[in-house]
């Protein structure tokens, strides 16, 4: 079996009388893009948030690359190699994209207690930043101010910035949100093809591109995976389509 | 002897939170219900102290200069959220920063224009003047005890409105959700002028009763609205229970710390250096007091988790 | 390179720095070189409180703490050389200096020390918290200051002579107004540089969005600590040179009047803008002068003044001459 980059262990998290995660446990293993989906509310935001670091869960334990990093924050484990994209764009939004690529690839070198050089000059910065832009099909948008992008290539650029991190998983909240048919459908061209360089764990509204991507999918339902499998045993799961694909038939 | 002295120093400390009460309600009221940092509240109370001592210099009346120190602080609160403040409610805390700081400068120099710079004076009326005997042999002001008197009565008041009334009811509503609480068909922009109005008064209030036992002059506003500003801090922004906690907690140790420290010094130091040092450590101690709850609750005693 | 409209006036308002004071100095007007002199101190502090409030967004009702440390440390320092009394003696014999370079170094050290404390309590919290707990600190030392007796207390502390730099005559005011403008530029540098740096980048992210900063696992608060002790930093050298330039200092220079002052330099040039302080300073100094002859009460002008820009000109005098701030390049 192939290795277990990131594992959670019957993670409970409640928010007064709301169980927003009940004993959730799964994994994602190298090579793989791991689905979770749920209706809205199930918890998958809470989730997230557990695994990147935002939220201390009430008992059970996040590892990631076999190391326990439950008590560890966000800063830590971005560092430990969790490259995380924002389900709401989370980009400084004054800067041009190149400048929002650049500040990633900083953020992978690590040494950012340089006060006099010129940072936007620096060859390796830029390289690894126009490399990643280019990889979202953004170069021609490099020197445009994020705040004039649309959202459709905002989720790109936030795409690419996780790319320059070079890290060892990606946690992906709804990359596919606001992009159209045509940008929906090339970037999972694109996550396709990333699975090899970094397992994806892809939270995840668009069902087409999930059922099209997805090694595995878990259900999540009221904080509690429902169920775990390939896309076919989703499909054919009873409780899932009872608990889930029936309501978003219905809706 | 040592031991009415420390219950004296008690009532004082009282005395001391009970007016930082009514400056911190406001502040955090606005705060709480508009997202409004108002460095301006000082000068609020600084107009109340003012119509006060007017007031009572052409009728005589303390109690009609209290009224006066109400209404002019509620009119002047209520013109400068018209006028400037809404304008504000939308901007980052920056801006409101900057403008409230204008309207200081507004509010100080224009004071000192209409009033000179001598300060005026406010008496205590006869009838609240001179000792009183409390139980266990202490003889106490008369008018520091009723100035604690009406805090508490305040406090009280002020807890009554937002947990029983309406406008209670819409105030809590406010903090929790501005949006859901104009859809609930509530006049926003009335309720957040009363809000702003009802603190100024309290602060105009808390000016005029200060005013009589210290002088009443232009800038006599800051020191009180950074004091209140500590309150906050250390109870939790937006919070009344809290601003009430922290201004006892910052009255008590100011009080104490000033009048104790020094004798504490004394006992392994010389008389002059340790009144120096005791001076000095005590006029540090509320922020040190402060500091250290930032230590373990960044967000006040009372304070939620923003 | 390509010369935007800010940075033509940028060039024009370091010139006019510069030639307003020489002209004065060749029509023997000293008090328009004292002037000038104030206007480069003044925009200093501003260029310190600039790194923290716009670069990093960090809203400090503080720096007055700085900019008064500063002070005493030329006070302290220039009392007890004047006076011939032994600051220490253990453990070596040290009797204060009328050095200025040592005495800046005394400064900057100080501040950035007062800053790395303030600012690891403060930074705890953000938002309103933040201002007031900056407010509130300076506040403790300007208490402190007046109840410290040992240096002159609330009446502050006298110095004869100006203090002295190796191979200047600092008494003669355009040396001193020299010594200050040089200053003002390696900061103006020094803050250009900054800005464009690896460090630069980071900061002014945090402050636009945290949660990048840290999921590409850079920490906020460091970057924001660091920042802030900078910012100090150049803040109280600016002090130490306001209060040689006076030969005087006091508990006001702790004043939250100050801080409040000190933003609006930064506010009235535009925020943010690398030379906005500059241009803050001088319309502050130009305000106080030409008002100041006329009403006592000049200050309601400035209130209004600032009031309006807040309300309807936020981009401060540099935004209104030179159009919206570009992204940075």
């Amino acid at each position: 079996m192939a290795d277990v980059v990131l594992k959670t262990d019957r993670l409970n998290k409640c928010f007064g009388a709301l169980k927003a995660s009940s004993d959730v446990s799964l994994d994602l293993r190298s090579g793989e893009i791991h689905a979770l989906i749920g209706p809205n509310g199930a918890g998958k935001s809470t989730l997230i948030k557990q695994i990147a670091g935002n939220l201390v869960p009430d008992s059970g334990t996040v590892e990631l690359l076999g190391q326990d990093v439950t008590a560890l924050d966000t800063v830590a484990r971005a560092r430990m190699g969790l490259g995380r994209t924002f389900q709401i764009s989370a980009l400084a939004m004054e800067y041009t994209v190149l400048q929002n690529a650049v500040l990633g690839a900083l953020g992978g070198r690590g040494r950012v207690f340089h006060f006099f050089r010129n940072v936007m000059k620096d060859p390796e910065l830029l390289e690894q930043a126009r490399d990643a832009l280019e990889r979202v099909g953004l170069t021609q948008d490099a020197n445009r101010r994020t705040a004039d992008l649309s959202h459709g290539q905002r989720r790109q650029l936030e795409v690419a910035v996780a790319l320059t991190l070079k890290p060892k998983l990606f946690l992906m909240d709804e990359p596919m949100a606001g992009l159209g048919t045509a940008g929906s459908k090339a970037l999972t061209g694109f996550l396709d093809g990333l699975r090899q360089e970094a397992p994806i764990l892809l939270v995840e509204h668009d069902m087409d591109a999930v059922f099209a991507l997805a090694d595995r999918i878990s259900v999540l339902v009221y904080g509690q995976i429902i169920a775990t499998g390939t896309a076919d045993e989703i499909r054919a799961n009873a409780e899932v389509r009872r608990a889930y694909l029936g309501e978003e038939d219905a809706a | 002897m040592t031991y009415i002295l420390v219950l004296e120093q008690i009532l004082n400390g009282l005395q001391l939170g009970m007016m930082l009460f009514l400056m911190a309600a406001g502040l955090t009221l606005v705060f709480g219900v508009m997202g409004l940092i108002n460095l301006a509240h000082g000068s609020l109370y600084m107009v109340g102290a003012f119509a006060a001592a007017a007031v009572a210099g052409w009728t005589g009346s303390f109690l009609l200069a209290l009224i006066a120190s109400l209404a002019a602080a509620a009119a002047a609160g209520a013109l400068m959220e018209l006028v400037v403040i809404r304008r504000l409610y939308r901007r980052d805390h920056l801006d409101q920063v900057l403008a409230t700081f204008a309207l200081i400068l507004i509010f100080s120099e224009g004071t000192r224009w209409l009033f000179g710079s001598f300060p005026l004076f406010l008496d205590v009326p006869s009838y609240l003047s001179g000792p009183v005997s409390l139980p266990g042999g202490i003889q106490y002001p008369l008018y520091r005890l009723t100035i604690i008197l009406i805090g508490l009565a305040i406090a009280a008041g002020l807890f009554l409105l937002i947990a029983r009334t309406r406008i209670g009811i819409q105030i809590r509503a406010g903090e929790a959700d501005r949006e859901m609480i104009a859809a609930l068909g509530v006049d926003i922009s009335k309720l957040y002028t009363l809000v702003f109005a009802l603190g100024a008064a309290l602060a105009g209030l808390a000016g005029a009763l200060v005013g009589a036992i210290q002088s009443v002059q232009v800038g006599m506003g800051e020191p009180v609205l950074i004091l209140a500003f500590v309150v906050i801090v250390i109870g939790g922004i937006g919070s009344i229970k809290g601003a009430l906690a922290g201004a006892l907690l910052v009255g008590m140790t100011d009080t104490l710390g000033g009048v104790f420290l020094p004798q504490l010094f004394a006992v392994f130091m010389d008389p002059a250096s340790a009144a120096s040092a005791g001076a000095s450590l005590a006029s540090m101690l509320i922020y040190i007091l402060m500091a250290a709850i930032l230590l373990v609750r960044p967000s006040g005693l009372y304070g939620g988790s923003a | 390179m390509m010369l935007t409209r800010e940075s033509l006036l940028n060039w024009a308002m370091i010139a006019a720095l510069l030639v307003v004071p020489l002209a004065a100095w060749s029509l023997d007007e000293p008090f328009i070189i004292t002037l000038a002199t104030k206007a480069a101190i003044l925009a200093l502090a501003g260029v310190g409180l600039n790194i923290a409030l716009g670069l990093g967004g960090l809203i400090s009702l503080g720096h007055a703490a700085f900019f008064g440390i500063g002070g005493y440390a030329m006070g302290i320092l220039a009392a007890h050389a004047q006076n011939y009394e032994p600051l220490f003696e253990w453990p070596f014999l040290f009797e204060g200096s009328n050095q200025m370079p040592l005495i800046w170094l005394v400064a900057v050290v100080f501040s950035a020390l007062a800053a790395l404390v303030i600012g690891a309590l403060s930074l705890r919290t953000s938002g309103v918290y933040f201002i007031m707990i900056t407010l509130a600190f300076g506040q403790m030392l300007y208490y402190f200051a007046i109840s410290w007796s040992a240096y002159g207390g609330e009446d502050g502390l006298s110095i004869w002579v100006r203090n002295e730099f190796p191979g200047l005559n600092t008494l003669d005011p355009i040396q001193f107004f020299a010594i200050a403008y040089v200053i003002l530029c390696l900061a103006l540098v020094f803050a250009a540089r900054l800005a464009r740096s690896p460090f630069g980048l980071a900061l002014a992210a945090a402050r636009q969005n945290e949660d990048r900063v840290q999921a590409v696992g850079l920490t906020p608060f460091v970057l924001r600590l660091t920042a802030f002790v900078i910012s100090g930093a150049i803040t109280g050298l600016a002090g130490a040179l306001f209060a040689d330039l006076n030969r005087f200092v006091s508990p006001t220079m702790l004043s939250w009047h100050t801080s409040g002052e000190i933003m609006i330099f930064v506010i009235l040039g535009g925020v943010g803008r690398l030379y906005g302080p500059v241009a803050g300073a001088a319309l502050y100094i130009l305000l106080e002068h030409l008002l100041g002859g006329i009403s006592d009460y000049w200050q309601i002008f400035l209130g209004v003044l600032l009031l309006l820009i807040v309300l309807f000109a936020r981009g401060g005098l540099i935004g209104a001459l030179a159009g919206r701030e570009k992204a940075h390049g």
